[in-house]
């Protein structure tokens, strides 16, 4: 994955590029918004990830002019604010994600992977299958080997999330605000045990286990054990 | 500016210069019918009074003919103060008169006529001009002038103009004195309402603007700005207060921090050991994290700036979406979980904090919960007058009456619950959210536990507030 960082400190983009090299990825920086958009115009990239306060040109004014110019990359926006009034604004301006700062590395890698991917054009689908596990997002049936699956309503969404970005981690973060639609923290680790339980009825009883939890990062849900 | 330029420019002033204005006016008005009212009621009595007279003549000439006619004008012209008299014949002889002097061109016609006269009995070289209203009639061959000194009414007009002229200078000078009056009064109000917001400016908030105790439009306005400066001050004294609770609550985190990073730069440290500290390094700086995020979240409540964010959404949905999310953890912690929620109720905020308070609210009630068999903890919304009240109780220790209040401020621990995770600032926030709302937080007692209501007004522009 080809990504770009529009960051005015160096320090941090530069941490960026290696923690993505690092996992993989190539990252190009760009230290203000005026020299970043032209890159950003020029070549091809995954995802940008922009901070949202850049000299010459701010990170939204960037983004709106990206996106005028027809320009579809995925954005992650970054930011110190990290208001829910703030996210709209953001995310208004045609960013696709927000996050705010200080953030945990493994919180940007999952939403960059997911943002990436989100572009292959599988929205449509009805059917989500992991090995032998499907869910109809029609008829909200689950059912695991054939045997149905009796899910509460926001433990479908939960899975429904899970199975929509099979393979790649998911954060406790991103559930909560695409499962739930909240953004504030809620202290305890009421995502783990929503997880538990929905684990317990997806995976127990089975001889392998799907939902998967990603040490210091989040869940997955893919075929096959690690 | 000079201080009468300052003067002049006030409104004050201004004000007082137009009514000035159109005072004059209407007095000159006033005065100017009056006089031509009077004037005109004299002329009347005056040619009343002739046309008595000629009546008097005509009829006398009737009687006893022209000769008696002249007898009585001669006897009747040298009465002191008698009318004006003149007959001549139609050649212009005098036949009996105490005027002289009157043109041809008056007694060639009959009718009325004012003119210049002087009587018989006065000095020739006498210039004293006087004025008559004469009237002119021609009996039998004969034209008889009969009139009256108009001396009177000249007299009156000039009564009646002094007057004028004096009130309308007393008029102009009292309202002159009056404009300056009110307008000094009304710069000195201001020139204090000024000095004081100067040195309050300069730093000074225990300033407040003088109150006269008379209950005029500038007592008024110095008490509301009196009232807004007591609610600036205790903001203030409010962030002092944060700041320097910010400032203890987080160097102790700090200098832990700090601590461990030290000690890790110590030799002889096996490399599970730095991977230790540099982990729980990471833990204390996402604690540290936040605690900040927490306080800027209050802070952002309280300057009310969310409210342009709200929308109007269903209390009851997210009393039971909240309580969706933690009803797993209570039940993991041995907790039952009671939600008691109306099918909606409508209500206008900002649905991210108020679920956000809720959050607190109930984490708190599941952290102190109490861990005996069978504790329940409860959330319940409903609508209780043009209020939505949110209520979560537990069946846990409770909290001391004294310290109810205590408890709401930001960083405020109580000693039992020091050893549990948490910054002190769940229920802070929870009451910066139902402030900004308009509404508040009220801690009592659940009989046993902590019963916690959350109340915000229905459509929260109809109810004063924060």
């Amino acid at each position: 994955m080809r990504l770009l960082i529009i960051e005015d400190d160096r320090e941090a983009a530069d941490y960026l590029k290696k923690a993505l090299r690092e996992a993989g990825h190539m990252a190009e920086v760009a230290n203000d918004g005026e020299a970043g958009l032209a890159i950003a115009l020029d070549e091809s990239f995954d995802v940008l990830v922009v901070d949202r306060m850049l000299p010459k040109r701010d990170g939204l004014s960037l983004v709106s002019e990206l996106r005028s110019r027809g320009k579809e990359t995925p954005v992650l926006i970054l930011s110190a604010l990290g208001q829910v009034d703030d996210r709209v604004t953001g995310l208004r301006a045609g960013g696709d994600d927000y996050l705010a700062k200080p953030y945990a590395f493994s919180e940007l890698l999952a939403r960059v992977e997911v943002l990436a991917r989100r572009r292959a054009p599988n929205s449509a689908e009805t059917v989500y299958r992991v090995a032998d596990l499907e869910l109809d997002r029609l008829s909200h049936q689950v059912t695991r080997g054939g045997e149905e699956i009796l899910l509460q309503p926001r433990e479908f969404r939960l899975l429904e999330y899970l199975m929509r970005h099979a393979g790649q981690v998911v954060t406790r973060t991103m559930l909560l605000e695409n499962v739930w639609d909240y953004h504030f923290d809620p202290q305890t680790n009421v995502i783990d045990v929503h997880v538990s339980r929905l684990r317990s009825k997806i995976d127990k009883g089975f001889a392998k286990p799907l939902l998967q939890t990603v040490r210091g990062a989040g869940y997955m849900i893919r075929d096959g054990a690690r | 500016m000079t201080a009468l330029g300052k003067l002049f420019r006030t409104t004050a002033f201004k004000i007082v210069a137009v009514y000035l204005i159109v005072f004059a006016l209407f007095a000159m008005a006033v005065i100017g019918y009056l006089a031509r009212h009077t004037q005109a009621l004299v002329v009347s009595q005056i040619t009343e009074a002739i046309d008595a007279e000629v009546k008097n003549l005509q009829d006398v000439h009737a009687d006893a003919g022209i000769g008696r006619l002249i007898d009585v004008v001669v006897a009747r012209a040298q009465q002191p103060g008698s009318n004006l008299y003149m007959i001549t014949s139609f050649n212009g002889a005098t036949l009996a008169a105490n005027v002289t002097d009157i043109d041809n061109v008056t007694l060639s016609r009959q009718g009325w006529s004012e003119i210049s006269y002087r009587r018989t009995d006065e000095a020739a070289d006498n210039l004293h001009d006087s004025r008559a209203l004469v009237r002119v009639v021609f009996i039998g061959g004969f034209r008889i002038l009969v009139g009256r000194d108009i001396e009177e009414r000249e007299r009156l007009r000039q009564i009646l103009a002094a007057p004028a002229r004096w009130s309308l200078v007393v008029i102009v000078l009292l309202g002159i004195a009056g404009g300056l009056f009110v307008t000094r009064r009304v710069m000195k109000r201001i020139d204090s309402m000024t000095a004081t917001s100067e040195q309050i400016m300069r730093g000074d908030f225990g300033g407040r603007l003088a109150v006269t105790g008379s209950g005029d439009e500038f007592d008024r306005l110095a008490n509301s700005l009196n009232a807004m400066l007591a609610r600036i001050e205790n903001l203030m004294g409010g962030l002092k207060h944060v700041s320097d609770n910010i400032a203890h609550d987080l160097k102790t985190p700090l200098t832990r921090l700090r601590n461990r990073a030290e000690e890790a730069l110590r030799p002889n440290h096996t490399d599970a050991e730095l991977r230790r500290a540099l982990k729980s390094t990471i833990e204390e700086s996402d604690n540290l994290i936040r605690t900040f995020n927490a306080l800027l979240m209050i802070s952002r409540a309280e300057a009310g700036e969310v409210r342009k964010t709200m929308t109007d959404f269903d209390a009851s949905e997210i009393a039971r979406d909240v309580a969706e999310l933690y009803e797993p953890v209570a039940e993991e912690s041995g907790l039952t979980f009671g939600i008691d929620t109306p099918e909606s109720l409508p209500v206008r905020g900002s649905r991210e904090l108020i679920s956000q308070a809720l959050a607190n609210l109930v984490d708190n009630a599941i952290k102190h919960g109490g861990t005996t068999a069978g504790s329940k903890v409860t959330v319940a919304a409903r609508k209780s007058g043009d209020r939505i009240e949110f209520t979560v109780g537990d069946r846990g220790p409770g909290i001391p009456e004294a310290d109810r209040l205590r408890v709401l401020e930001r960083f405020v621990r109580l000693e039992e619950s020091r050893s549990r995770p948490g910054a002190g600032l769940g229920l802070s926030l929870a009451l910066a959210v139902a402030r900004l709302h308009g509404g508040d937080i009220r801690l009592e007692d659940n009989s046993p536990g902590l019963k916690v209501t959350l109340a915000i007004p229905a459509q929260p522009g109809q109810t004063k507030g924060a």
